[in-house]
């Protein structure tokens, strides 16, 4: 049985298509992409929960914040407590956040623009949903693309974050240090993605879904497909 | 009822940096002469006209209202409200 996901559409997601493209073209898995305002009647028939990237609401007030008060989101959150899988990407982690599943926020980038490019992240740790099939430290080459992406935590948040194995990946170096040149937007401590406690529910700042295919990367990797991969594995491990 | 004037002023904390503020100073008002100012923070400031019974009323409406809809996402800003004539 191939896997079975919904993604949220919502008024200005943009990269919705690309992520359905890499989920069922790329992974051969059933996908339907569905209006925000339909979404809410069939999310717990699928197997995870996608929010894709984009400016929803023209990223008025702060990127995710409108989209977080949709009546969809409500129950995106009842299901994410009960151990539903919900994966946030860019747009998607933001709502995430100011939904109040994930900790911290995304601020504007420290370079002041909108920042498009390719970064390597280190997976930090392998027990969220969207690595396990990965090895710590392991360097994936991913793609960013957004004007909002500057995490930030207080001091205690970042301790509690850390003591709980809840940073995911950070952006690094080529030689896979934590610099400031691996940091394309002046996150703390250069944290591109984080999980919740539990794990179910991932955020993540670059595109897995533009670096799903060999083709669409300058050194012919396919990393992005990776955390694809680590989803399945999720699903059928239960 | 009466009209009342808020001004909700979003700021980021502290310990956050603030590049557009760093940037208006360095570059903006230090380069040209001002090299008496020594700190620049930015922010966003909301311009709210409201009807409530008084100005105490007007001020908690303002509150609860930027509190349940995270007007400011408290990790990461700072919110002060104004009244204002």
């Amino acid at each position: 049985m191939p896997m079975r996901v919904i993604v949220v559409q919502f008024s200005g997601s943009t990269c919705d298509r690309d992520l359905v493209y890499a989920m069922k073209d790329v992974m051969g898995w059933e996908v339907d992409l569905v209006w925000y305002k339909e979404a809410q009647k069939h999310l717990e028939s699928y197997d995870a929960i996608f929010l894709p990237g984009g400016f929803t609401y023209g990223d008025h007030l702060r990127a995710g914040i409108i989209a977080a008060y949709t009546p969809v989101m409500d129950k995106v959150k009842e299901l994410a407590k009960e151990g539903f899988p919900v994966f946030g990407i860019c747009n998607g982690f933001q709502i995430l956040v100011e939904s109040g599943l994930l900790t911290g926020a995304l601020i504007g980038n420290d370079t002041l623009r909108f920042s498009c490019k390719w970064t390597n992240l280190r997976v930090e740790t392998t027990r969220s949903a969207a690595t396990n099939v990965a090895k710590k430290g392991d360097i994936w080459k991913v793609p960013i693309a957004h004007g909002e992406g500057r995490y930030f935590l207080d001091e205690k948040g970042l301790k509690e974050l850390n003591e709980n194995d809840q940073v995911v990946w950070r952006y690094v170096s080529d030689d896979g240090k934590i610099t400031a040149e691996g940091n394309p937007n002046g996150s703390i401590e250069n944290i591109a993605g984080i999980c919740n406690l539990e794990g179910n529910v991932v955020g993540l700042m670059p595109h897995p879904e533009r670096a799903s295919e060999s083709i669409l990367s300058p050194w012919g990797s396919d990393h992005g497909k990776l955390y694809f991969q680590s989803l399945e594995n999720y699903f059928r491990r239960g | 009822m009466a009209k009342f004037n808020a001004e909700v002023i979003i700021e980021g904390k502290k310990n956050a940096r603030d590049p557009e503020g760093e940037t208006i100073m360095r570059d903006l008002m230090i380069k040209h002469g001002y090299d008496m100012v020594s700190s620049v923070r930015s922010g966003k400031i909301l311009k709210i006209t409201l009807e409530a019974k008084n100005e105490k009323e007007a001020e908690d409406i303002c509150w609860n209202m930027v509190n349940e809809l995270r007007i400011y996402n408290p990790v990461a800003h700072v919110c002060t409200i104004k009244m204002v004539k």
